[in-house]
């Protein structure tokens, strides 16, 4: 049976290959195909910050007790991540490269040192508080991704 | 709060900023020692110059900003934060930069006194980091391949340390009865396989893949890599110590063993580049590339002079190693992260002090890629040059330290700037705000 860790990381994977289709269209000043690839790369870190932040988090929480803990630094750079993921929208509406290239570069540092903490610090300790309830807690977030 | 779960500790801009700023001060003041010194400092690698040229580099340069990254990297990477980040900052910022300036001055005047206050200074320096820097590792919940591989980079730079302080103290005077020739060749093997070559390895674990969206590392170079490299190093320290030169194949053996494992992980980070995801090729990527091609030319020559001893015997040979390890790989890594860390950093400290405000500059903003490629071609040039004069220093001394010196302070400039930007938006955002900025924003 997958862990928590292991379904969240893929699902941290999946998103970075979309985010790289985005950025690599809007490189090659493929407007149509970046517009779509954009939005599929937006909706997809919205579904996983969802999961985490209604479903995951939550049950931590619950579970031990901590919720001004890594939990909470969780949403805030979930927070600073929206910010640029507007700013990339904007970029996308004006046709703007210079724009979408330099919040991609700035929004995969943020993204990066998020998912290093939160795959080799975090979900290792949701293995450890949740792992009897792993099947139920994936089933759910799971049952997100068929709503989405 | 337990340990190993606090994750909002990131020290202000200014603890990691002034390691950062300070390095290419060190490379221009070696490139400025060139030049006073001329060809002269190239006659060999015993001569003081080149002591003195080898040590602003590797200590005033290499492990300046390695030291200052890794105490910025280690609370994301380990989860675990460093105790007192600010003060360890500061005391291993200012003893690293006076003791660097004594031993290369020690170094370079054959001057006791220099040489004993750098042993000193330098040694408390490193006690400070290694006892933060270990402390954070050991409490590192995961052991990670990253944290592990940091871990041994910090075991070697205790071995490194500790023999670069007794050879201190011998030069200096102290009684010691040691053999300076075994004790330094111990010295670097630690200090550039060791020290560097590890904390390299570790880190490209982590950025390789992220930077560039690639895959990561095959399971069993990340989980062996760095274990066995530092046990081929403490196997060919025992041998050269018990054995001496009785027994000559076993060093030749274990060192072959280590010229493959790094030639190893330089040819999967090269290979695992090609399969990137990400289509955009930054000057941090060529340097990164530049470094990984500098492991395998340090590789062929170290090779070429088994194969044939006179080139072993060679003046040149020892000095052509040194630049490619030194300049090609080491200088190119360090120098390609800054680039991704300084703006990375700049952009952080701004949007956490006005969460969503759009005027903040975002990270090509703050460094252009433009400036980072056209300094990379500098860095290329000084790096040709380096090589050409430590085979003939009678044309390239000259020619090599003047380019060293710019391609220096080009790097120096570029990182300016983005201090400048950073703190011209951080005044306009408190005009914007009436002053509303935190103390803790300022002074960086």
């Amino acid at each position: 049976m997958a862990t928590i860790s292991q379904f969240m990381t893929d699902n941290h994977h999946h998103c970075d290959d979309l985010f790289a289709a985005a950025e690599n269209a809007a490189g090659d000043g493929d407007w149509a195909a970046c517009a779509g690839q954009f939005r599929k790369f937006a909706d997809a870190m919205e579904h996983h910050f969802g999961m985490e932040e209604t479903v995951l988090f939550p049950a931590f929480e619950q579970q031990t007790g901590m919720t001004m803990g890594p939990t909470e630094v969780m949403r805030s750079e979930h927070a600073q991540m929206r910010g640029v993921l507007k700013r990339l929208a904007d970029a996308v509406a004006q046709k703007n490269a210079n724009a979408y290239l330099g919040n991609s570069e700035t929004l995969l540092i943020l993204m990066q040192q998020h998912n290093i903490k939160e795959e080799s610090v975090l979900y290792p300790m949701t293995d450890q508080s949740l792992g009897s309830r792993s099947g139920e807690l994936i089933g759910r977030m799971a049952e997100m991704s068929k709503a989405a | 709060m337990q340990p190993g779960l606090s994750f909002e500790q990131a020290p202000p801009f200014s603890a990691p900023l002034r390691f950062f700023l300070t390095a290419p001060l060190f490379a221009i003041l070696a490139a400025l020692l060139l030049l006073y010194e001329g060809p002269q400092a190239l006659a060999s690698r015993w001569a003081p110059p080149a002591l003195a040229l080898t040590h602003l580099l590797t200590l005033g340069f290499m492990a300046m900003v390695m030291m200052g990254a890794m105490l910025q990297m280690l609370p994301v990477v380990a989860g675990s934060r460093v105790p007192k980040p600010l003060l360890v900052a500061s005391a291993v910022h200012a003893t690293l930069t006076a003791g660097a300036l004594a031993l290369a001055f020690g170094l370079l005047l054959l001057s006791p006194p220099l040489l004993r206050i750098a042993a000193v200074v330098l040694g408390a320096c490193f006690l400070v980091f290694i006892v933060a820097a270990g402390y954070s590792v050991a409490k590192a919940p995961a052991g990670s391949a990253t944290v592990i591989a940091m871990a041994l980079a910090l075991a070697a730079l205790a071995v490194t340390v500790g023999l670069g302080v007794m050879l201190a103290s011998a030069l200096g005077g102290a009684g010691l009865s040691i053999s300076i020739p075994r004790m330094t060749d111990l010295h670097l093997g630690w200090g550039l396989l060791g020290w560097v070559g590890l904390l390299v390895i570790g880190v490209a674990y982590q950025v390789v893949p992220m930077f560039q969206m690639t895959p990561p590392y095959p399971r069993i170079m990340a989980n062996w890599l760095a274990k066995t490299l530092f046990a081929l190093l403490a196997l060919w320290s025992a041998a050269g110590i018990l054995l001496g030169d009785s027994v000559p194949w076993v060093a030749l053996g274990l060192e072959f063993l280590a010229a493959a494992g790094f030639v190893l992980f330089a040819l999967a980070t090269l290979r695992l580049q090609r399969q990137r995801k990400r289509r955009q090729t930054d000057a941090t990527t060529l340097f990164w590339r530049t470094g990984m091609a500098s492991i395998i030319a340090c590789a062929l020559l170290w090779s070429a002079a088994r194969l044939a001893p006179a080139l072993a015997e060679d003046r040149a040979y020892s000095l052509l190693l040194g630049v490619v390890a030194l300049y090609g790989f080491g200088f190119a890594v360090i120098n390609g992260m800054l680039y991704k860390i300084v703006p990375f950093l700049a952009w952080f400290h701004l949007q956490s002090m006005a969460p969503g405000r759009s005027t903040i500059p975002n990270v090509k903003e703050i460094l252009p890629d433009a400036a980072a490629l056209r300094q990379l071609w500098a860095y290329w040039a000084a790096g040709g040059l380096l090589i050409a004069a430590a085979a003939w220093p009678e044309p390239f001394a000259y020619p090599a330290g003047i380019a060293l010196a710019v391609s220096s302070a080009w790097l120096w400039a570029n990182l300016m700037s983005c201090r400048r930007i950073y703190r011209s938006t951080l005044a306009a955002l408190a005009r914007e705000t009436a002053g509303a900025i935190p103390d803790a924003a300022r002074g960086s």
